[in-house]
């Protein structure tokens, strides 16, 4: 049964906590549209990569590196830093935006995606791209190694936590739930995974395909903590995440209801543009409803 | 004579009250895999994750990148077989420091059968970049290669077995990564051998020798990278090369010594191992000879391929 948020976590809502919330709120929908301009752009330039998902994800990776995680854009290998595991990587360009936008290597690298040379590869590569931890990109392996790192840190008696992200055609990969099993069994509740919900995959909607549902229940079903949320709403996002991180006793999993392209209404809610960038005539258009004059 | 299995789980214990960093996984095997030793002694650092290698192998790669030295086990048909694109993808591709400790390689499993021994392990590993392949040829070889694999820093693929086999290295050996050893000289041919077929290799170099052949015994414990400059100095020096391995003549030792060769100095050679089919259930001495996996093969491929450099 999806469980209202409002329910499960109350923000005290003083006057100056209700401003404060609302402030931060608002800057971090500012910066997310800024990162799908960012996206946008370098998908333009790169003329390879996904689209539609990284449109779909980029709110809650927003919200995961400006608000919430712990880390140090100037030492990418900090100890004290949280893991992020962007288990679906074919949302790379959402990852990469995000990473430049908070300083970990400079945004004209991302001109460069996909070309021959360039650390920032098609999916995630932690050999080359600073603030990037595993390599992702085959499906399904991201979650095993999230609840791998959330084991480890919790043996050095850490208080670090462990963020991934994860597409719903994704889920139609075993190991998911294998991944599941395990940290629902193990208690990991250093762990948290955000589900995209977006609904389409390569060959079409999700339920069509391969049908997933019910997501909350499988995940439940795994003695997982869930919250269910829209995944576009910045407010939803970083209630869900204070209220992952609160939980103890099991591993939360926000099941976030997304649109894919996201923010640009000629790529939304369309399988087609899965893997397929802007083109020429297609940039100015995006770059218009995303409010851009340029 | 110890298996190998046994000279690991003795050793990752051993490791495991040397370095807090170490960490095992199993997968619902660690009674055969001796993964349970460690499990006894340090319970807060063993992860038992259930009949799911996938994950298990995901598990370690994510233990590895938050700095553990994760020691993950399990028969080698599920460690290479089941979860190899997670070993690809997860562990080999970043480099992560994760050890794939697989027992149970080989027709040496014996009753299980067919489908529970891996005769294309090493052929799958080794063709996997930033891999490296281990195959200990005895329980001190294991010990020694176990702790030389804990220092190094990277993906690595070792392969044991079930049973109890001969002795080859002394109390104490050393183990190099990457380095072979000459066990026996001679001149008229090289066996190039590893795992449990280097013992036999031995007592084939004996027998020969009684027969005027003088053969020298190379152990390649380190499948890849290979000991390129071993296997070129036997050539050149005994111009008939003849490899054995308790695994497919495809993909193995075999075939890792005839790339070499073949590019550097084309030389006679024969390889002994299992002839690209599945193995069977049957006693792990009877499948042995069943499948030529013995001195008495290496000592007839031996004779021939002297009678051809006439």
């Amino acid at each position: 049964m999806p469980v209202p948020l409002c329910s499960m976590h109350k923000i005290e809502r003083t006057p100056r906590k209700e401003t404060f919330v609302k402030q931060k709120i608002a800057e971090l929908e500012e910066k997310a549209r800024r990162l799908r301009v960012s996206i946008v752009k370098t998908l333009h330039k790169s003329q390879s990569g996904h689209t539609g998902g990284s449109l779909s994800a980029i709110d809650m990776i927003c919200a995961l590196y400006f608000h919430k995680l712990r880390h140090n854009p100037a030492e990418p290998a900090w100890d004290g830093r949280d893991r992020f595991v962007l288990s679906k990587g074919h949302a790379a360009p959402a990852l990469y935006v995000t990473l430049a936008e908070a300083g970990y290597f400079p945004a004209e690298d991302l001109m460069m995606l996909r070309r021959l040379g360039s650390h920032l590869q098609g999916h995630p590569d932690s050999k080359g791209t600073p603030g990037v931890d595993v390599c992702t990109g085959s499906l399904g392996q991201g979650l095993s190694m999230a609840n791998g790192m959330a084991l480890g840190l919790r043996l050095d008696g850490k208080a670090n936590r462990v963020y991934a992200v994860l597409g719903d055609g994704e889920l139609q990969e075993g190991q998911v739930w294998e991944a599941a099993m395990a940290a629902g069994h193990y208690k990991s509740d250093n762990l948290c995974a955000m589900i995209d919900l977006n609904g389409l995959q390569i060959d079409g909607e999700v339920a069509k395909v391969m049908n997933v549902a019910s997501v909350s229940d499988k995940f439940r079903s795994f003695g997982w903590n869930v919250i269910e949320i829209d995944g576009h709403d910045m407010g939803q996002i970083i209630e869900a995440l204070d209220h992952a991180e609160s939980h103890k006793g099991a591993p939360t999993a926000i099941v976030a209801k997304t649109v894919k392209g996201k923010g640009v209404n000629i790529f939304e809610n369309k399988a087609s543009y899965h893997g397929v960038t802007p083109n020429d005539e297609e940039l100015p258009v995006a770059l218009k409803c995303l409010g851009c004059c340029d | 004579m110890i298996a190998t299995r046994d000279a690991y789980g003795e050793t990752l214990a051993a490791l495991g009250a040397e370095n807090d960093r170490i960490v095992a996984l199993d997968a619902d095997l660690s009674g055969s895999t001796k993964t349970g030793v460690f499990a006894k002694k340090f319970p807060e650092r063993f992860f038992n994750m259930g009949i799911a290698e996938a994950n298990m192998v995901g598990t370690a790669a994510g233990l590895a990148a938050v700095g553990k030295i994760p020691f993950v086990s399990t028969f080698a048909i599920f460690a290479a077989g089941r979860a190899w694109e997670q070993i690809r993808q997860s562990v080999a591709y970043p480099k992560a420091n994760v050890k794939i400790v697989a027992t149970h390689g080989g027709v040496t499993v014996g009753e299980d059968g067919g489908s529970h021994q891996s005769v294309e392990d090493v052929a799958i590993m080794r063709a996997i970049p930033n891999m490296t392949v281990i195959v200990p040829a005895d329980g001190e070889e294991t010990k020694a290669a176990i702790r030389a694999v804990a220092d190094y820093k990277g993906p690595v693929y070792v392969r044991l077995g079930r049973n109890k086999v001969a002795s080859v290295f002394p109390e104490g050996h050393k183990f190099e990564i990457g380095k072979g050893n000459e066990l026996v000289s001679g001149t008229d041919l090289t066996f190039i051998t590893t795992g449990l077929m280097t013992a036999q290799a031995q007592i084939a170099a004996e027998k020969l020798k009684g027969e005027g052949i003088s053969a020298r015994v190379i152990h390649i414990g380190t499948i890849k990278p290979l000991d390129r400059e071993l296997v070129l100095k036997a050539a050149r020096e005994t111009g008939a090369i003849v490899t054995g391995e308790e695994h497919s003549v495809v993909g193995g030792l075999g075939s890792a010594v005839a790339e070499v060769l073949s590019e550097e100095c084309p030389t006679l050679l024969k390889r002994i191992g299992v002839l690209d089919r599945f193995g069977l259930s049957g006693k792990a001495d009877e499948l042995l000879k069943y499948f030529g996996l013995n001195a008495e093969a290496l000592i007839e491929a031996g004779r021939e391929i002297v009678s051809r450099k006439k």
